[in-house]
């Protein structure tokens, strides 16, 4: 990963010299001071941008950056995510990206010198139909393809591995099979928010938090006020001042569309908000991810033993985070369907965060028709197990002015020449 | 729970209704180009405040309508049946 890492400063031995002289932690990041210029200002603070502004420092020697974010690191979807990582994929295309964020995620305790709690636990999507075990087939098969541990497991080996889902025949979404993926699993999201954040301070990136875009400058561009196609961006315009740049990354998920219209490129996102909810500690009973396209539901248990659940997002556009009721009556319900075993368990909370999803529910990432103006965005439900190939692979994009091969798929102008990268059958409620 | 006024059947629960998203002026599949055409199947305004969508009323009078909902607040307009403009009061769509 990072050709010269960032100096360690974690480490068992200074646990217990801190502890034995009851020291306290420095900060783990500066507070820095507003600058007016920068070379490249990344607007987000969540995983993206913050692996992003990372990779730029440590494999491409960029440090003259901004983080900037209108309220803290990990405020959006990052913090809020379900933390569940796979790679199995329906296109080769998607296989190959996100296999590489799981190659990432592997070794980043030890590259970020700080523990992201990597749980390999395995991932169960469960079919309830003739046609989504149809699916599950193929993408078992583009997986094994391309390398990937993937399988279809019958109803028998599901409940070996899961003993408290209800596999019987008489159920009104019988479990037909499963799509198992053992590399899967859950990683502490704050974590990989707070570790990409330091690596990329200790290489000198000054990250803002609440500091607002309120808008981007562009110069010649062919839309009003000289924004849009054929411009060129020269800074942004935030609630503490104007910063010139040449280079703007816009990495603000669920914010995405307002951004990009700032700078006059429309994107082809609707926001849209995804709850999800926790019960409870428990002891641990549920080892693997359990995944319900058709019940709209998934659920893992986390190490101190609560049931956290999420669905699909709600279907109608809003920016409003509320959490609804008829999300956790529903929610309950299909778990229960899966799981009758657990209806005493309470909810101690459930909460919302903006995905940002697209037509062909893959991301949109690289330039846009506005010079220096690049977008990692459209991540919709499915952004956080992505955040660290998308941020090494914008930080090659931005460094060498190229597209690389990985994320050449999924550039903006695929929208336009009609060349869409369906994962719809993988995503809609994967995670 | 969004309730959202069907000019015909008054207010409706969201979920009994089809969302149909972003109200845009198609433009005539004969003449556009392939650009044209997938700049409106695919790229969206998406802003934070007021919107003018289409919804069906799917478990209703299966009428489509447009309205506009404010995205963040989720107040809402007055319902316009096709062919109307918006801000229209309700007495206009009878
Ligand atoms: C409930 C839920 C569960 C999820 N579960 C999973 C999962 O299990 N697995 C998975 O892979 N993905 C999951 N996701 C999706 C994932 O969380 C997101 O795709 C991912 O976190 C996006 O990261 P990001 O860094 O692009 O954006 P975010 O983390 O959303 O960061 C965007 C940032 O932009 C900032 N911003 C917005 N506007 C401005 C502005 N004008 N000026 C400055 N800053 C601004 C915001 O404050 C925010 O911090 C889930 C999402 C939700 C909501
Ligand atoms: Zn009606």
């Amino acid at each position: 990963m990072g050709k010269n890492k960032p100096p360690a400063k974690y480490s068992a031995a200074g646990l217990l010299w801190r502890g034995l002289r009851k020291q306290s932690w420095p900060r783990v990041w500066r507070e820095p001071e507003f600058k007016s210029t920068y070379d490249v200002v990344i607007i987000g603070g969540g995983v993206h941008g913050l692996a992003t502004a990372y990779y730029l420092a440590s494999n491409h020697g960029i440090t003259n950056i901004a983080v900037v974010d209108k309220q803290y690191l990990g405020s959006g979807g990052s913090g809020r995510n379900t933390a569940i990582v796979r790679s199995n994929y329906l296109t080769p295309e998607g296989v190959a990206f996100y296999d590489r964020s799981l190659d990432l995620y592997n070794s980043m305790s030890n590259d970020l010198n700080l523990n992201v709690m990597f749980s390999e636990r395995g991932h169960l999507t469960l079919a309830h139909t003739d046609s989504a075990l149809r699916t599950m087939n193929w993408r078992a098969e583009v997986n094994k393809l391309q390398g990937i541990n993937s399988s279809v497991i019958t109803p028998a080996e599901i409940k070996k591995l899961t003993p408290s889902l209800d596999v019987s025949a008489d159920t009104r979404y019988p479990i037909l099979g499963a799509l198992y993926h053992p590399p899967g699993g859950t990683i502490r999201h704050d974590a990989v928010v707070w570790g990409y954040a330091r690596g990329a301070d200790a290489y000198g990136v000054d990250l803002h938090q609440k500091t607002e875009v309120l808008d981007i400058l562009v110069e010649g561009g062919s839309g009003p006020e000289g924004k849009g196609p054929s411009g060129k961006v020269t800074g942004v315009r935030t609630s503490k001042g104007d910063i010139h740049a040449p280079v703007v990354v816009n990495c603000t998920a669920g914010w995405a569309s307002q951004l990009s219209n700032m700078a006059g490129v429309t994107l082809p996102i609707t926001t849209h908000p995804l709850q999800a909810a926790v019960t409870e500690p428990v002891k641990t009973f549920l080892p693997t991810v359990v995944v319900s396209g058709s019940l709209h539901v998934y659920v893992s248990q986390t190490d101190r033993g609560e049931l956290v659940f999420g669905a699909s997002v709600d279907p109608v556009a809003t920016y409003n985070m509320s959490g609804t009721l008829e999300f956790t009556e529903e929610l309950a319900g299909h778990v229960l369907e899966l799981m009758p075993g657990i209806s005493k368990m309470r909810l101690l909370r459930q909460w919302a965060g903006l995905c940002d999803m697209t037509p062909d529910y893959s991301p949109v990432m690289g330039p846009t028709p506005v010079d220096g103006f690049y977008v990692d965005v459209g991540w919709g439900t499915y952004g956080f197990k992505a955040g660290p190939v998308s941020g090494e692979q914008m930080a090659a994009c931005v460094a060498n002015g190229t597209t690389p091969e990985l994320i050449k798929p999924f550039e903006l102008s695929r929208f336009t020449e009609g060349t869409l990268v369906g994962e719809k059958g993988a995503a809609a409620v994967g995670h | 729970m969004l309730l959202v006024p069907c000019p015909n059947c008054g207010p409706m629960n969201a979920a009994d209704l089809s969302y149909n998203g972003e109200s845009h002026r198609r433009p005539d599949p004969k003449t556009c180009t392939p650009e044209e055409w997938r700049t409106y199947l695919y790229l969206r305004e998406n802003p934070s405040g007021w919107l003018l969508e289409n919804w069906y009323c799917s478990s209703g009078c299966r009428r489509h309508f447009k309205i506009e909902r404010h995205t963040l607040t989720g107040e809402l307009r007055a319902p316009v049946l096709p062919g109307r403009k918006p801000g229209a009061t309700q007495g206009d769509m009878k």
